[in-house]
């Protein structure tokens, strides 16, 4: 009896604890993605009241808008750009930081300081870096006789500035996941290795680090991989999509066509494709994780 | 004995390599902490001396006094700092209030629909502000909410993600002692407050921290719902700069400096935890 009433009152004080979360999780993640479903097939506009369903419409428009085209090829050539060079750079940065442990420390607060940083306030930093005319880079790239480069202002190169920017913004936060993932490696399969007569540095890398250091690297490339998706902050600092489109990253274009134009309609299809986009690496790293799991 | 030699027959070789490597990783860090350097300095510097391509650390020209001068009483840079300040601390607040129940009760508390609301919490963290921000933006302009602090902080007063976070943290809590002070007479609220969130300090630390940094440095949200002078974000504010607000380039970076500065001073004092917290959000995916 007095068991029972317990328990109830336990239930009871479960409900009061989750219902405040529940509410807001209700208002602020399942209502807004219904009606962004619901919104993606409607003409809504926010400058006019009157709006009405269009169907699939909003997605067909998708496949013959040359924006939408432009801005999936720009992020796929950023993407291409940022991802193995952030990968690369911080699985070195990280092994070399091991061997190092009386530098470990310092090495790590220097290379982790841009990313606590203000993106957006170091984005001017870097435009005026970036300067064609009176920037630093140009200044020294020229001592050894190479550019002036045109980081920001040049269709072809301003992918590659974006990606240099990120690039700086993010290797601390992989270099610090990879160096945790490093240091869990037992240091008995080194000694292993070198019995086995691997003890050159690449041999210790292929036949123990990188096998080692599977879930760490598949996490850390899905992690940059949303990044890199989620391109925002420089572009609409820097370029705003400029010259002439050549900058505009998909989620640019789905912030442009829902807060600059209002096209509210064709905006929510887009970021369902966003979604969808992130879904998709989200289900890629549960997959292996699970597999890992098996192993 | 064999590690010994081993370790002899490569120490020579390897310690010209190691040396060569290390001054690569310093110049690497050099690279990573020159911009600012290079901001700090310009805030220093009259105009014409920050865009001297031939750069020097040191101002021939002190300026620095009247830049930050201008930009921290001239300029309305104080309440854009108070402003960001108010909008992350009203959010962290409100997270944790919510999300510290919730993962209690999720972790150690049988009720029905649990898996279903935790599922949702799964499901959740996939979802980034950028899809659902239409839906919420349409509704504070509909209720005539928009350019309000609350319109700033409203998408984020739910964080699934320290919901999962707290959740994991409770569930390794010891089952026993919850029991023992159930038996002694302890409430369930007594035991949260005493005996589990004391135990959570160093998630929530955690967590705090990444929260703070990740809605300090926030552009995207503010930019869409924040349109006055007044209720403007330090963050924000450097989109300004983005049509040459300021010809005064001394001042703008001063102001650039002013923006990142909390951030980055918070970072050297608590480098452990600042490294911790943000790091663990890759979990988020």
């Amino acid at each position: 009896m007095s068991l029972g009433t317990k328990k109830r009152a336990q239930t009871r004080l479960a409900y009061m604890l989750v219902l405040p979360a529940t509410l807001l999780i209700l208002g602020i993640y399942i209502l807004p993605i219904l009606t962004v479903f619901g919104i993606s097939f409607t003409d809504y506009s926010l400058v006019s009241n009157y709006y009405e369903f269009v169907g699939l419409e909003n997605y067909r428009h998708m496949l013959a808008d040359e924006a939408f085209g432009n801005a999936i090829v720009n992020t796929l050539i950023y993407a291409s750009l940022f991802l193995p060079s952030s990968f690369i750079i911080s699985l070195f940065l990280a092994i070399a930081i091991q061997e190092r442990k009386q530098f470990r420390s310092i090495l790590e607060v220097l290379y982790f300081l841009p990313v606590t940083s203000t993106l957006a306030a170091m984005a001017l930093v870097w435009a005026a870096l970036m300067d064609s005319n009176q920037g630093v880079i140009n200044h020294w790239a020229g001592a050894v006789g190479l550019g002036p480069f045109n980081w920001l202002g040049s269709e072809t190169m301003v992918l590659f500035s974006m990606a240099l920017i990120s690039l700086w913004s993010v290797i601390g936060f992989n270099m610090v996941l990879f160096l945790a993932g490093l240091t869990a490696i037992p240091s008995s399969l080194y000694e292993a290795a070198a019995i086995d007569g691997a003890d050159h540095p690449v041999d210790r890398f292929f036949r123990v680090t990188w096998p080692m250091l599977g879930p760490t690297s598949m996490f850390v490339a899905v992690t940059s991989s949303i990044t890199a998706f989620k391109l925002f902050d420089t572009v609409a600092i820097l370029t705003q999509g400029g010259p002439n489109r050549s900058s505009e990253v998909f989620l640019y274009l789905t912030f442009l066509e829902g807060f600059e134009y209002f096209n509210m309609g064709y905006s929510a299809a887009l970021s369902l494709v966003f979604l969808g986009i992130i879904f998709l690496f989200a289900l890629v790293q549960a997959l292996f994780v699970d597999r890992n799991v098996q192993y | 004995m064999s590690s010994i030699s081993l370790s002899l027959r490569s120490y020579a070789p390897r310690s010209v390599w190691s040396l060569i490597g290390t001054l690569f990783l310093f110049l690497g860090a050099w690279v990573m902490v020159f911009p600012f350097i290079w901001m700090v300095s310009s805030s220093l510097k009259p105009t014409d001396e920050v865009y001297d391509a031939n750069f020097s650390i040191i101002p021939r020209t002190f300026k620095g006094f009247e830049n930050y001068y201008e930009v921290l009483f001239n300029q309305p840079y104080l309440i854009y700092l108070m402003n960001s300040f108010l909008v992350c601390c009203g959010i962290l607040i409100v997270q944790l209030l919510t999300a510290v129940p919730a993962a209690y009760a999720l972790a150690k508390l049988k009720f029905r629909g649990s898996s279903i609301l935790f599922g949702t919490v799964i499901a959740a963290l996939t979802i980034p502000i950028n899809v659902t921000s239409i839906p919420i933006y349409v509704a504070l302009a509909k209720t005539g909410l928009l350019d309000t602090y609350l319109a700033m902080m409203l998408p984020f007063f739910i964080s699934v993600f320290a919901i999962f976070l707290f959740r994991q943290f409770f569930r390794g809590f010891p089952d026993s002692i919850i029991d023992a002070a159930r038996v002694d007479g302890f409430s369930e609220m007594e035991i949260i407050l005493r005996l589990v969130l004391p135990s959570a300090v160093p998630a929530i630390a955690a967590f705090s921290v990444f929260s703070f940094v990740a809605h300090w440095n926030d552009l995207y949200w503010p930019l869409i719902v924040v349109t006055s002078q007044d209720k403007m974000t330090a963050t924000l504010s450097m989109m300004q700069y983005q049509s040459d607000f300021d010809t005064d380039y001394g001042r703008t970076f001063a102001s650039a400096t002013v923006v990142t500065a909390p951030m980055v001073i918070a970072f050297l004092f608590a480098r452990r935890l600042f490294i911790r917290g943000i790091t663990m959000t890759g979990v988020k995916g």
